[in-house]
């Protein structure tokens, strides 16, 4: 740390990045697969047919199931199928019983029955993970917010350490090792940079009140309450009346909202004391029809009279500017191709913490080629780099090959399916530790390889609706993930057979620093 | 520094054990307080200043971070911490205790 400014940042981001890039890996790459969030659940639960969206009927639909299932629930959710969510989503807690009475439910959009879907996490599983490591509330969002600070701090430090960014940008030189490892994480980690720094500082917006409590402490004292109401605009809630009361049609109150927004999505749509005198419902504008959430985009309706209540505040700009940030982050107003582009911002992100970790340890190992042992410390990251790696990649395939193989009316199968991504992630971690390096990573590699490749028609056989079926009846959300399976296993088959080629002894050379005595602080950050 | 990583002093590595607790719980510390400083003196709505307070008070964490490593010595790490953490306590306690009388 004594030999100058970027001497110093090139050591805090080698050492944060290593300590952290095995969970930023992870963090990054479920995140990327929850862009495709509704895409996976549909692929997951494809008992669910899509129909033509018709909100105002499905609305009806929801209702209808609602009165003759959960007329008194002291609270009713309904979700409308979208674009991309083909099933009503109903949810209603009982009265008295707190956030434990909760029941939930998928109806068909066309006939409002139940489906019977075999049970999954789907999507769901990846996008928790993303943010709470499946660690008990709340060590897992503490955890991964301190990585997406990591993240800043490492793309800062990286900035400072990359001195000529730009001159160097469109630098590559292939076949060169060491050297076009470090070529390829500066050429994506510059490319991408916009994306890496909002996607890191936004994570750190959407969880600062839990991260960074104390600004919220002093200024509302033990009313932290009060900060969310003032933040969301929540409207007081109104106490039942005991009296029951028929309810007005939501398709009429539906129509007002639309005749106040013509056009406008809706996102949850939430009845307080159904058919009782003082019930209330309340429609908020979906997030797919605008970046920020609006707060102001909410209507309030009696929920018997069918009289307008009340209607959102409207937004300040610091509340615009902190919701924009989320809203970047969660990319939920994305249509395909802007949701595709995301998609490859965060291979991109994952790629960078990848070649990093490969390289951290491919500089040190190089030192040691000559003699058959390397310290044990090399040999422990290069395990942790494997497992973490395409032992992630392996687990994933193993949490879809679940999904179709295990028994639909199997107890528990939710949970059965997180278990085998858990224990295939485990079984990696075991058997990169008993194999030599480069033969680990081939054979996991080549094990993802065909278990991604092999997934699309693993699907076709077990479900009828492969690529053939989905493509020709437009099915794009089943045929995306059965395509993007291919891809992976494309892209795995190929690097495994990199790995299993014994390199070249005239790499070792290349990969030396150019000019002999003149070592840059970049070349030192890897 | 690192290329003789086996070799490494032990005051060495006390040094960078003293700057990592410096940067993890000073530089907390020190961000903390700007954001009760930020959320208690700016002159816009209750809300605003919290937002505003907690959205600054990631990047105070980041530039000192960034100063506990880069400065010549973990001494002038703590004390680049610690100071502007004292001077924002005074100042945020000043302003808390006219808030609540």
């Amino acid at each position: 740390m004594k030999e100058g400014f970027r001497q110093a940042m090139a050591w805090l981001h080698t050492w944060t990045g290593l300590i952290f890039g095995w969970m930023l890996f992870a963090i990054f790459l479920t995140g990327t697969l929850s862009y495709f969030k509704d895409e996976i659940s549909h692929w997951s639960q494809p008992e669910i047919q899509r129909h033509a969206l018709d909100p105002a009927h499905s609305l009806g639909l929801a209702q209808r199931y609602l009165n003759a299932n959960a007329g008194s629930a002291a609270s009713w959710f309904i979700q409308l199928p979208s674009d991309r969510e083909p099933a009503i989503s109903v949810g209603w807690r009982e009265p008295g019983q707190g956030r434990r009475g909760f029941v939930s439910k998928s109806l068909d959009a066309a006939s409002g029955e139940v489906v019977q879907a075999r049970e999954s996490r789907g999507g769901d599983f990846f996008y928790r993970f993303h943010f709470q490591l499946e660690l008990p509330h709340p060590w897992g969002r503490w955890l991964s917010t301190w990585c997406a600070f990591i993240m800043l701090l490492g793309l800062v430090t990286g900035i400072i350490t990359h001195k000529k960014i730009f001159k160097e940008f469109f630098t590559f030189r292939p076949g060169k090792g060491q050297r076009s490892w470090l070529d390829g994480h500066n050429a994506i980690g510059v490319l991408v940079l916009p994306f890496h720094l909002m996607i890191s500082y936004s994570s750190l917006v959407l969880f600062m009140y839990m991260v960074m409590p104390a600004g919220i402490m002093a200024s509302y004292g033990g009313e932290t309450n009060r900060y969310f109401s003032d933040l969301f605009g929540r409207d007081v809630d109104v106490s039942s009346a005991g009296v029951v009361a028929p309810m007005a049609a939501l398709p009429s109150l539906y129509a007002k909202v639309q005749e106040k927004v013509p056009g406008a999505r809706m996102g949850y749509i939430q009845v307080q004391n159904p058919n009782d005198q003082n019930a209330r419902v309340s429609f908020t504008r979906a997030s797919s029809d605008s970046v920020a959430y609006r707060r102001s985009q909410s209507w309030t309706f009696d929920g018997v009279s069918g009289a307008l209540v009340s209607s959102g505040a409207p937004e300040s700009a610091m509340m615009m500017t902190s919701f924009s940030f989320a809203g970047l982050h969660m990319g939920n107003f994305a249509g395909p191709w802007l949701r595709w582009l995301y998609f490859v911002f965060g291979v991109a992100g994952t790629a960078v913490i990848g070649t990093g970790l490969v390289m951290w340890l491919g500089k040190r190992q190089l030192k040691h080629a000559k003699s058959d042992c390397q310290p044990g410390e090399l040999r422990l990251v290069e395990v942790l780099n494997i497992a973490s790696m395409s032992g992630l990649l392996l687990a994933v395939a193993a949490f879809f090959w679940a999904n179709r193989l295990l028994p639909v009316t199997l107890e528990g199968r939710a949970d059965w399916e997180v278990n085998a991504f858990l224990w295939v992630w485990a079984a990696s971690l075991l058997h990169a530790a008993v194999r030599p390096g480069r033969r680990a990573w081939a054979e996991q590699l080549g094990l993802g390889a065909i278990a991604f490749g092999l997934l699309p028609l693993l699907n076709g056989l077990s479900t009828g609706q492969g690529l053939n079926h989905a493509i020709a009846v437009g099915d794009w959300a089943m045929a995306g993930v059965d395509l993007t399976a291919l891809g992976t296993g494309l892209f795995m088959a190929w690097l495994a057979r990199k790995m299993l080629r014994v390199p070249a002894p005239a790499k070792k050379r290349a990969a030396r620093p150019a000019a002999p005595g003149k070592v840059t602080a970049e070349a030192e950050a890897n | 520094m690192k290329r003789t990583a086996a070799g490494l002093p032990l005051a060495y590595r006390l040094a960078v054990a003293s700057r990592s607790l410096a940067a993890l719980l000073g530089g907390y510390l020190l961000a903390s307080l700007a954001n009760v400083a930020l959320a208690l003196l700016t002159p816009i709505s209750q809300v605003d200043a919290a937002l505003l307070g907690m959205m600054l008070s990631f990047l105070v964490y980041l530039l000192a971070f960034i100063w506990c490593f880069a400065c010549r010595s973990a001494w002038r790490a703590w004390a680049g911490v610690l100071a502007p953490s004292a001077l924002l306590a005074v100042i945020a306690g000043l302003a808390y205790g006219m808030q609540t009388p």
